[in-house]
């Protein structure tokens, strides 16, 4: 398995260099870069913590940064740290009161909605700076050159590749950090049952506060990418309850339990949405929302464990069946 | 998927300018606006209380069963030409059936397994619905056409729309509060809600409890979706503009506590439309949605809920 792992790194390393055109370029950076925040998301999702507030972290990393650089001409490279410090500080506010007093299940997701939401009308009302929901644009660095560091603007697509393949990557090796952590063990255990875990001395609000932080900021840095990769930003893509449902069914779509479930929803939903664009055109609008609805429903009645996680189940008990008819 | 900004809320009326003064007309008016808007929101949040208190779900769709019921009342009334009177009670008739097959088709199958993927599988109809409605419909704005006079009481400027709304609204309410209280049926729903174990053994069947109860909170949908067709333009994302707004008003009363919904609709409404005088529009939501984390702090299980 280890050796497979090495191979699929080795061949997302080359694949770009094959001289792929910018379009499926594009969508494989697409596809990481969400791949990246839906596994953000799912790090706390999957232990029982359903946040439908993540659109406001993503927010946060998006604008914080793109309104440093456009406004006060501060280098994303400070803007970075400072979106990291409010997202660290807004998840603390929000995190603490709710875990102290059991928010849980239905209301721990409906308080988070209010929460995004809250972020949202914030970027709307404060349209004289933000553009409002016209978006905006950070200015550009690249008028008379073909990237900027100090503005972390690259025209290069290749670049940006490589930066968020390897953010990714950073991604799924904190998953795995947690995932091998006695913390996700004793999360594992609170998100069963609450007062038990608390009983037998987790410290329950430590835990949930932790988890919930690394999300946040990891969900924050992908605002920053998609800001600066995208360059256009508008409240209603990284912010609200349109983004924070989408990041929650992405995960849910692929598999929020595995490593690699988030990614595989995210590559699911980006080209379902551009197959079916490219089958029938610009002019049916709503196509690929319906569709991408109907499966959500189908996956939840009949795939719970999502595409990644059925996918494996059958493999296994493909490959279990022929073994135990020979032992 | 895309959100829209808030709900138009002073639409063509004199809005002062954040004047400071207490008794300034302009804040009378902002007032008894907040009031009329709680009416409306009121019964948006009973019945989604309502399936909540029964049911155990929450229908996150539930905004989009509003949109579809305000596209069935557009097209009745000026594609097919059918008079209100008659369009009105084809659109509860409609949302109602709707909201009897979402629970058939969609939360029964999922009843036993965890209650967030309850919640989650009324996400997918959500954006099954908004897509349906964009394929079918279209994305420009629709307006019924349909204008009535705004009212004049001294100094204040009142739209005769919002007032009937809400006068529907609060009849509906009454009436939904008697059927509950004073018929064979509505006993079995308020007996289902308190103990969902118990019922069965009492020779009450819950499944045509649950589906009833359901065809009942679409019908309170349809009749919302009445209301507000006469005072906003349609488009297939306009879900999206009050859903969130509902949802945090039933948390706020306590989910499934009908009175607690009714109060916190009256009180948020006020936050909105007050906030929104002294600022803009979206401070108002701003403001109102920080009083609602405020508040759920202060009370988790909501304002009326029990402490615990």
């Amino acid at each position: 398995m280890k050796a497979l792992r090495w191979i699929g790194i080795g061949v997302l390393v080359l694949l770009p260099l094959a001289g792929l055109g910018n379009y499926p370029l594009h969508l494989m950076i697409m596809c990481l870069l969400w791949g990246y925040v839906y596994t953000s998301w799912a790090l706390m999702g999957r232990l029982g913590m359903t946040s439908f507030g993540h659109g406001a972290f993503l927010s946060i990393g998006a604008y914080v940064v793109v309104m440093g650089w456009n406004h006060f001409g501060l280098s994303p490279w400070f803007g970075i740290p400072v979106a990291l410090a409010l997202t660290g500080l807004v998840a603390l506010v929000i995190g603490y009161p709710c875990f102290r007093l059991k928010i849980v299940g239905h209301y721990f997701a409906l308080v988070t909605l209010a929460f995004s939401e809250i972020a949202r009308m914030i970027i709307v009302a404060l349209r004289d700076q933000t553009g409002g929901s016209l978006g905006v644009t950070p200015n550009t660095a690249l008028s008379n050159a073909s990237w900027s560091l100090l503005a972390l603007q690259f025209s290069s697509k290749l670049v940006w590749f490589y930066i968020i393949l390897a953010v990714w990557l950073v991604g799924l090796w904190i998953w795995n950090l947690v995932n091998r952590s006695m913390a996700r063990i004793a999360l594992e255990a609170i998100s069963q049952e609450e007062d038990a875990a608390a009983s037998i001395g987790i410290g329950v609000t430590r835990l949930k506060l932790g988890v919930t932080m690394i999300s946040a900021l990891m969900t924050c840095i992908g605002g920053v990418l998609y800001a600066q990769y995208q360059l256009y930003l508008n409240p209603e893509t990284v912010s609200g309850i349109g983004v924070s449902l989408q990041m929650v069914f992405g995960a849910i779509a692929g598999g929020m339990f595995l490593r690699l479930g988030p990614t595989v929803g995210a590559v699911f939903t980006l080209l379902l949405t551009e197959a079916l664009r490219l089958a029938l055109g610009h002019d049916i609008h709503g196509l690929d929302t319906t569709l991408y609805g109907l499966l959500l429903v189908l996956f939840i009645i009949f795939m719970p464990k999502g595409i990644l996680g059925a996918a494996i189940t059958l493999w296994r008990r493909h490959r279990s069946t022929p073994s135990a008819a020979t032992a | 998927m895309i959100g829209e900004g808030p709900l138009p809320f002073h639409k063509g009326e004199g809005q002062g300018g954040g004047g400071m003064q207490v008794f300034d007309v302009f804040l009378l008016e902002a007032v008894l606006n907040g009031v009329l808007f709680g009416g409306i929101l009121a019964l948006l949040a009973l019945g989604l209380n309502l399936i909540f208190g029964v049911i155990d779900v929450v229908w996150i769709c539930y905004a989009e069963l509003i949109m579809i019921g305000m596209y069935a009342v557009y097209y009745l009334h000026t594609v097919y030409g059918w008079p209100l009177w008659l369009a009105f009670p084809a659109c509860i008739a409609l949302v109602s059936v709707l909201g009897a097959a979402l629970h058939q088709f969609v939360i029964r199958p999922v009843l036993a397994a965890e209650p967030i993927n309850q919640l989650l599988v009324t996400g997918g109809v959500l954006f099954l619905l908004q897509g349906v409605a964009t394929l079918a419909f279209g994305v420009e704005f629709k307006n019924l056409g349909v204008q009535l006079p705004t009212l004049q009481l001294g100094e204040l400027y009142l739209s005769a729309t919002r007032l009937i709304a809400f006068v529907v609204a609060l009849a509906g309410m009454i009436g939904m509060y008697l059927f509950l209280t004073r018929t064979y049926l509505g006993t079995a729903i308020r007996a289902i809600s308190q103990d969902r174990a118990v019922m069965p053994l009492m020779g009450v069947n819950p499944h045509r409890i649950f589906l009833l109860t359901s065809a009942l909170g679409g019908a309170l949908a349809g009749l919302a979706a009445c209301l507000l067709v006469l005072q906003y333009d349609i488009h297939p994302a306009i879900g999206l503009s009050f859903g969130p707004v509902v949802f945090l008003v039933c948390v706020l009363g306590g989910l499934g506590n009908m009175i607690g919904g009714f109060v916190a609709a009256f009180l948020f409404a006020q936050f909105i439309s007050v906030g929104g005088y002294f600022f803009h529009l979206e401070w108002g939501y701003v403001i109102a949605f920080l009083f609602f984390i405020a508040a759920m702090f202060w009370r988790p299980r909501g304002l009326f809920g029990a402490r615990s």
